[in-house]
């Protein structure tokens, strides 16, 4: 049996539970328990004049019914503004009830305790709250002219301003790089709101013994949760612990934290000695947790002949809904990572960041990059079409060579560390892309397009992981890290590299996430990082726990630790396997006993021999068993990157939107396993075609979402996405042991970019606004006609393509 | 609220359970009998994450009230594998990567059970068509529909 298991496609350690039944998310816990519920703001902006709970105290089953008024001062201030950076000069987050004003509809006004959570429910449609409504600020435009205000102390609605340069290798700054160069655009993109959605709700539940509080939350990050609540309810750290279950899918929205549920929810489960869960449904959701994506962006871009871009300025207004709890990371990385695989001449970006009264913005898998990439891909196009030269060529004339890394971008990324590319051979991947779609192939019809988009992904982001690794006497291998997980199989990837680095087989590996109980020390599921930061950490570990292994064993059997190899968990002399000692029995080994409990552990108690009489049982320097803990901090981010193609057919008719062939050549460094990167790929494929194509926030003016519902939100069934076929070009990190990038959010970041593209040039108008109805392309159809006026939008855009057939 | 008492007969057991009017089917089985394989994601009947079998043929079960289904045959995703092991629609699910957080898994093993009893060799486009009211965050239904085809061969190599 082989126990290299790194890089091959290992069938998941997770599936057999989740595939029984047997998995457990968080409202599969806590039967039993008291269920709370909230009453949410039915208002965008309002003033709350009265709460009258009287009706509500009558329901069966009623514990308790809280207001603000109710909660103690720690619990009550403004929940953590979690990443605070100095251009965001008007920061504001949410109260963990509202006080005074709700500053969007579903902000919660009233938590309410019962039996279950059909009687809490009921409670909370007997409690009357009286508000004054106020006019609401409802789109980016409309929060730009700020005539309204969203918070009365944050002028003009601006939350963020933040402004970056970077200017040529001479000093030419982008503005007057812009005016020298031989040719320039202007143009207007816009991308509107969608959300993580993932299919498991939020969720809390908290047990309370009178010491210890155990909470359990569908997070992304349960070490962070466990601080958040221990400050907040002023608890000892030890005394808190926090486990992230099985968690049903994430996709940046749990990474926010501590959700007010977080906090209120173990609060009231102290204060009334009971368990307490709460469990969100779908319209909760929607119009309390959080979305992402809706942008404008303004551009301009001056290029010479050879479409090599001079100079580009971007002016993004971004739309960062009620509150800011994670800071401006979105904003920060479209400005950052919108600069791709591209070398620019001199860059300009500045975007101003503003609330409205909807649901606040946070990370949605790709967090900010799907925008960037929208905004540099479609400027690539631009350029191609206006000199009328193939769209990869213009690319692959501002691309960073293979031999210039690592590259440094001249800006600083969401970590805070200087924008330095890794590593990456671009040229090499667009050749593939090409290739895998039939690029040059291609046969120009009418109603048919094509398009490509590329895309640089910061992923592992620091400051740090940690792994534990414990080899016990029984010869299993008990691996736990303290990042959660949400699907992307870790139990399964972190047993290979445990597996492959000690040599054992991965049936005897197991790995446990996101239980403080385990590990305390984490960051956090987030921005492709977990196999990177993780990965690597467990491998460290594992590198610590071999390296005592070999040391043990070589006492044991009077060889040369150099000599030494783990096979099959089996430590022996390398080319002699007789001479051997099971990895079980060195673990015994490892930890002096007194007591026998077993045949095994007997060899490890005082009369057995096995210590030299001589020494201390646990030589100085050394600690009893067999187990390592090891962490990664890593200098900066790693840079995986990809490119896309699409081909697509538009009907002539109806304007309906059919993706044709849709190819994906990705780059990650070493695979851990391809099986699950190439899943990983396909789910962010898919949900890119949701925000390409079906999925936006439907606001109306009075601040209400309108499609709060999956009948509404047109997610993406099987029906909807296209198969994607995958080539992996493999450029291994320089910055980790283990040569990883990450693969989270690869497949979701440039799909509205190429489906962009390939309406386009299906189509023979620009597309600048994503997504893209039928019924929108129809417009944009009868807005083209010559008759009746310019392309929306882009008047320096020249049709090139015939007008459909007349109906 | 009056409670009712019914009998529902779950994966081959009879289990009387009290439940009020409008206790829906799903809350019936994962907070009454304990059966939490059957996952909530909407509670309006669009995700599938809740499909089980109501006498073999797929059900929302968020939109089914329990006193509505007194006496009938109930088949939960506890209820799929069989004494060797998991079910041929099971095992393909874990062979083809059909699946990640495993949160809707359950009412897509439940839909293909059905779909694979009454088509044993389904087309693609039959394939797409029966797993189309089952939404899936995760995995772009990629693995999904060839976890189908593969159960489909397990099933019959195995007869």
């Amino acid at each position: 049996m082989t126990t290299r298991l790194f890089g091959e496609p290992v069938q998941r350690r997770e599936d057999p539970r989740l595939l029984t039944g047997q998995g457990r998310y968080l409202d599969d816990l806590g039967q039993g328990a008291a269920a709370a519920a909230f009453v949410r703001s039915p208002h965008a902006h309002a003033r709350i004049r009265d709460i009258d709970v009287s009706a509500a105290l009558d329901v069966d089953g009623l514990i308790a019914i809280y207001t603000w008024e109710d909660l103690p001062a720690r619990v009550g201030q403004p929940l953590p503004l979690l990443i605070p950076h100095p251009a965001l000069t008007h920061g504001r987050t949410a109260l963990p009830l509202a006080k005074d004003v709700v500053r969007h509809v579903g902000e919660p006004v009233v938590m309410v305790v019962a039996t279950d959570r059909y009687l809490a429910e009921d409670a909370c449609a007997l409690i009357e709250v009286d508000y004054e409504q106020l006019k609401p600020v409802v789109g980016i435009e409309e929060a730009v002219q700020g005539a309204q205000l969203v918070h009365e102390d944050v002028p003009g609605n601006v939350g963020a301003h933040l402004v970056q340069e970077v200017p040529s290798t001479t000093g030419t700054s982008a503005r007057e790089a812009i005016e020298g160069a031989p040719h320039t655009l202007a143009f207007r993109l816009d991308i509107e709101r969608s959300a993580s959605m993932p299919l498991e709700g939020r969720g809390v539940y908290a047990r309370w013994d009178g010491t210890d509080l155990r909470v359990y939350s569908s997070t992304q990050t349960s070490t962070s949760v466990r601080m958040a609540i221990a400050a907040a309810l002023n608890l000892p750290l030890p005394h808190v612990e926090v486990i992230a279950p099985d968690v049903g899918g994430g996709f940046g929205v749990k990474i926010v934290h501590p959700w007010a549920e977080e906090i209120l929810v173990p609060w009231a489960a102290m204060l009334l000695g009971r368990e307490i869960k709460w469990t969100e449904d779908r319209r909760e959701h929607f119009i309390s947790s959080a979305h992402e994506r809706g942008q404008v962006q303004h551009v301009r871009v001056g290029f010479d002949d050879d479409g090599v871009i001079k100079g580009l300025d971007v002016t993004i207004l971004h739309d960062h809904g009620a509150y800011t709890p994670y800071g401006i990371i979105v904003p920060i990385v479209t400005s950052t990572q919108l600069l791709g695989p591209y070398k620019i001449g001199a860059y300009r970006v500045e975007f101003t960041a503003v609330y409205t009264n909807t649901v606040q913005v946070t990370p949605y898998r790709g967090a900010g990059r799907p925008q960037a990439v929208f905004c540099m891909e479609r400027t690539m196009d631009k350029i191609a079409r206006h000199l009328g030269k193939d769209r990869t060529r213009v690319r692959a004339a501002n691309f960073i060579g293979p031999d210039e890394f690592p590259y440094d971008q001249g800006m600083i990324f969401q970590d805070g560390r200087p924008l330095i590319y890794d590593s990456g051979n671009y040229p090499e991947m667009l050749r593939m892309v090409k290739e895998l779609v039939g690029w040059d192939d291609f046969e120009p019809a009418p109603n048919r397009g094509i398009g490509v988009g590329c895309y640089v992904e910061g992923t592992g982001v620091g400051p740090y992981e940690g792994g534990h690794v414990q080899v016990t006497s029984d010869g299993r291998v008990h691996v736990s890290t303290g990042l959660t997980s949400q699907g992307q199989g870790h139990e399964t990837v972190f047993a290979q590299i445990a597996a492959t680095e000690l040599g054992v087989p991965i049936e005897r590996v197991s790995v446990v996430t996101g239980d403080t109980r385990r590990f305390g020390y984490a960051v956090g599921t987030f921005a492709s990082r977990a196999a990177v930061m993780s990965g690597n950490a467990i491998a460290l570990a594992c590198r610590k726990v071999r390296e005592k292994a070999l040391r043990i064993a070589a006492d044991a059997l009077e060889a040369n630790p150099d000599d030494l190899e783990i096979d099959d968990g089996l430590v022996h002399v390398a080319g002699a396997p007789a001479a051997s000692i099971p990895l079980s029995t060195v673990a015994v080994l490892a930890n002096p006993l007194r007591y026998a409990f077993d045949e095994e552990a007997a060899k490890a108690t005082q009369f057995s021999g096995a210590a030299s009489p001589d020494k201390p049982p646990v030589a100085e320097g050394e600690e009893p068993g067999l187990e390592g803990r090891d962490y990664y901090s890593p200098i900066r981010s790693t840079f995986a990157a990809g490119m896309h193609a699409a081909i697509v057919e538009t009907d002539p008719l109806t304007a309906e939107i059919k993706v044709l062939r849709y190819a994906v050549v990705h780059d990650c460094g070493r695979l851990i396993n391809p099986m699950i990167v190439e899943g990983q790929i396909h789910g962010g494929v898919a949900q890119g075609i949701g925000g390409a194509l079906y999925e936006r926030m439907v606001y109306d003016g009075h601040g209400q979402l309108l499609n709060a519902s999956f009948m509404d939100f047109l997610m993406p069934y099987a029906t909807e996405v296209p198969h994607v076929e995958t080539a992996h070009l493999e450029t291994p990190s320089p910055l980790n042991p283990l040569g990883i990038k990450g693969a989270g959010e690869a497949g979701v970041i440039p799909v509205s970019a190429v489906i962009a593209a390939a309406i386009e040039d299906a189509e023979g108008f620009a597309i600048d606004r994503m997504p893209i109805s039928p019924s929108e392309l129809f417009d944009l159809r009868t807005a083209s006609r010559p008759a009746q006026g310019t392309a929306q939008g882009t008047a320096q855009e020249v049709s090139r393509r015939p007008e459909p057939p007349e109906r | 609220m009056q409670p009712y008492e019914v009998t529902l007969v779950v994966n081959g057991t009879a289990r009387r359970v009290r439940v009020p009017a409008r206790r829906l089917l799903s809350d019936c089985l994962r907070h009454d009998l304990g059966l939490t394989g059957t996952h909530v994601g909407c509670e309006h009947g669009v995700c599938g994450c809740c499909t089980v079998l109501l006498d073999g043929e797929p059900v929302r079960s968020c939109l089914t009230f329990a006193v509505t289904v007194d006496g009938r045959e109930i088949t939960t995703v506890e209820g799929l594998a069989g004494e060797d092991g998991m079910s041929p629609v099971q095992r393909a699910f874990a062979e083809c990567h059909g699946l990640q957080c495993g949160f809707c898994t359950p009412g897509f093993l439940c839909t293909v059970t059905a779909l694979l009893r009454d088509n044993p060799a389904p087309t693609d486009e039959e394939v797409l068509e029966g797993v189309s009211g089952n939404l899936c965050r995760c995995t772009g239904y990629q693995n999904i529909v060839k976890s189908v085809h593969r159960a489909a061969e397990l099933i019959a190599e195995e007869g």
